[in-house]
């Protein structure tokens, strides 16, 4: 970790122009993560028979030597969780990439535009009133679409609307949002609603299952897919919103196409996973420091390194102690610190003051 | 055969909340004209671009622009570090669609550009780290990239040395008498009106001001009157080039 972060620091907005590379490279990490991630735990699976199991799905292995326990641990057990690890990572990494370009503001993370609070609310609300199960990712889900458009309400004014004042209202909404929780909170059972909604907000992917991954999928890959075909018009709108408007882009369609893809990819995330911050704020820096502004770069680093980053932050998180520790927890504790060193360096280089 | 004005201003009011910023502007610039405009700080003319930009909505009259616009803001900053390519690449953007990146063809017309503004050798560099000369050229470029009818440029000398407005100002001159550009701008010296153009537009406050062709409405006099200072007209040489400079009171 302590490598990554030396290497976005020194880096910082280098105009680099190769993408491949880096590209291949952290797909080739991503693959190793993978395998280790499979070998973690504590019923042992060697890395031969973790690359082998995964392996045989793609060539069939005609008598394996690994035995069925083996691959039902590997398969039914840690790869789902495996898998919605990287998909989780690659979600936030990616709409906060494009939420700090269409803001201009490096210090943007996809929860500055209500979405994730809602989400938060509408997932703590099902557990107060009905206990769990998946009335609790719809009610996340839907609440986290609907503060989207309650943010759209407040920041419209004659039609057009200014990041500004959109921030301002995905603030609001996100305060708003924040204080029900706490009412929610409040209203709950001590000993039995209480933990689970605070264990819940907390974020963890533990009890992902192969239907929470189709679901998770559905939310977070065509959206993602929306934001890397918007690449290049992110480029244009991070030159400022005038500029881009004289330029003849189409802005309001642009930044309406990402806040609904960032709000389904956010609302997604917080349904089966809760709450996992910093990771979107922290990724899409170190993914330029490695390949440059240029979006159409910039959006698939950032999607592996957040991929990978996640995964590792998940084995930590089922790991480090006997029992599970959130993991929103973890990303918090390495990313609150990195946070502190990019706001240093940015107040140094003053290269991010907005004009 | 009479051509219509490219760029027409009519009855155009703007407010900033209940404080009227210009009101009954209205005036004409015809293709191949090179319009100067000049007026106190604060007086408007960046509204004014704004407005014929489509920038702004005007509360009354109109601001239409019959040709494609290509917009130089005041002094233009970048919050990524993208290259000087990918700045000028950007002013594709009107050509490329929602969800297409720029194709060798864009390439070939940013590059082309960057050569025909003479900064090519700057391609790779950052374009933050350039001075403010090199920027103006490179927002120039990336105006012209997406093949611009009409240039508008809000100060270009504003924060450049003498040398650097030289080389805007001729660079201007350049792309009016060679390709026809018709060119809007803002200024703070009439020398760069004296220099390259035809009309000159005198923003004396919201509603009076004093448009027409540089030899009749750029005097001496009316200088005076729009910056409330002496200004007089001095000849480099007898019956030869001139230009105007404020006298100050002691």
């Amino acid at each position: 970790m302590r490598a990554a972060v030396a290497l976005s620091v020194s880096a910082f907005g280098g105009a680099r122009r190769r993408g491949w590379p880096v590209i291949a490279a952290l797909t080739v990490l991503l693959v190793f993560s993978v395998i280790y991630s499979v070998t973690l735990g504590r019923y042992g699976v060697s890395m031969t028979h973790a690359w082998l199991i995964l392996w045989s799905h793609v060539v069939p292995v005609a008598d394996p030597t690994w035995t069925a326990v083996d691959a039902n641990v590997v398969e039914a057990i840690r790869l789902p969780r495996i898998l919605a690890a990287l998909l989780v990572g690659a979600g936030l990494a990616i709409s906060g990439a494009a939420l700090q370009g269409l803001f201009r503001n490096p210090l943007v993370d996809p929860g500055i535009i209500g979405v994730t609070a809602g989400a938060g609310f509408g997932g703590t609300l099902a557990i107060l009133l009905v206990g769990g199960g998946t009335l609790v990712m719809g009610a996340a889900f839907g609440f986290g679409i609907g503060s989207l458009l309650v943010v759209r309400l407040l920041a419209s004014v004659k039609g057009r609307t200014s990041t500004l004042t959109f921030v301002l209202a995905g603030v609001i909404v996100s305060a708003f949002f924040e204080a029900a929780i706490s009412i929610v909170k409040l209203l709950a059972d001590p000993h039995q609603k209480l933990p689970a909604i605070t264990y819940w907000l907390m974020g963890s992917i533990a009890a992902t299952g192969y239907d929470d991954l189709a679901l998770l999928a559905l939310a977070i890959l065509p959206p993602s897919l929306l934001i890397f075909l918007l690449r290049y018009q992110i480029n244009i709108l991070s030159l400022g919103e005038e500029k881009a408007r004289a330029l003849g882009s189409p802005i309001e369609r642009v930044q309406w196409m990402i806040y609904a893809a960032v709000a389904c990819i956010s609302a997604g995330i917080v349904a089966t996973s809760g709450i996992v911050g910093w990771v979107g704020l922290v990724i899409p820096h170190v993914a330029r420091a490695l390949v440059g502004p240029d979006h159409a770069r910039l959006l698939p680093v950032a999607a592996l390194l957040g991929a990978v980053y996640l995964l590792l932050v998940d084995d930590i998180a089922r790991t480090a102690t006997v029992a599970e520790l959130p993991i929103g927890i973890i990303t918090a504790l390495i990313g609150v610190p990195v946070f502190a060193l990019i706001l240093r360096r940015v107040q140094s280089k003053s290269g991010w003051a907005h004009d | 055969m009479i051509e219509a004005p490219i760029v027409e201003v009519k009855g155009l009011g703007v407010s900033l909340g209940d404080k009227p910023v210009l009101e009954g502007y209205s005036l004409a610039v015809d293709k191949g004209a090179v319009l100067a405009i000049l007026g106190s700080n604060g007086v408007g003319k960046t509204t004014l671009l704004n407005c014929i930009v489509g920038l702004r909505r005007p509360d009354a009259g109109a601001a239409a622009c019959a040709g494609r616009i290509g917009y130089v803001p005041q002094l233009f900053h970048a919050t990524f570090a993208f290259s000087v390519l990918d700045i000028v690449l950007m002013g594709r953007a009107r050509h490329l669609g929602l969800f297409s990146a720029p194709h060798r063809a864009d390439y070939a017309v940013a590059e082309r550009m960057l050569e025909l503004m003479q900064v090519g050798h700057l391609r790779e560099r950052p374009f933050n780290a350039l001075s403010g000369g090199q920027r103006q050229l490179v927002m120039i470029a990336q105006a012209l990239a997406s093949e611009c009818e009409v240039l508008i440029l809000d100060e270009p000398c504003s924060a450049l040395d003498y040398k650097n407005q030289a080389i805007v100002i001729s660079t201007l001159r350049k792309l009016n008498r060679e390709m026809g550009l018709t060119i809007v701008f803002t200024t703070h010296a009439p020398q760069h009106g004296l220099e390259i153009a035809s009309h000159v537009l005198l923003m004396q406050d919201g509603r009076r001001y004093r448009h027409g062709p540089v030899g009749e409405v750029l005097t001496a006099e009316n200088l005076s009157t729009l910056y409330d200072v002496p200004i007089a007209r001095a000849e480099f040489a007898p019956g030869g080039s001139f230009t105007f400079a404020p006298a100050y009171s002691q």
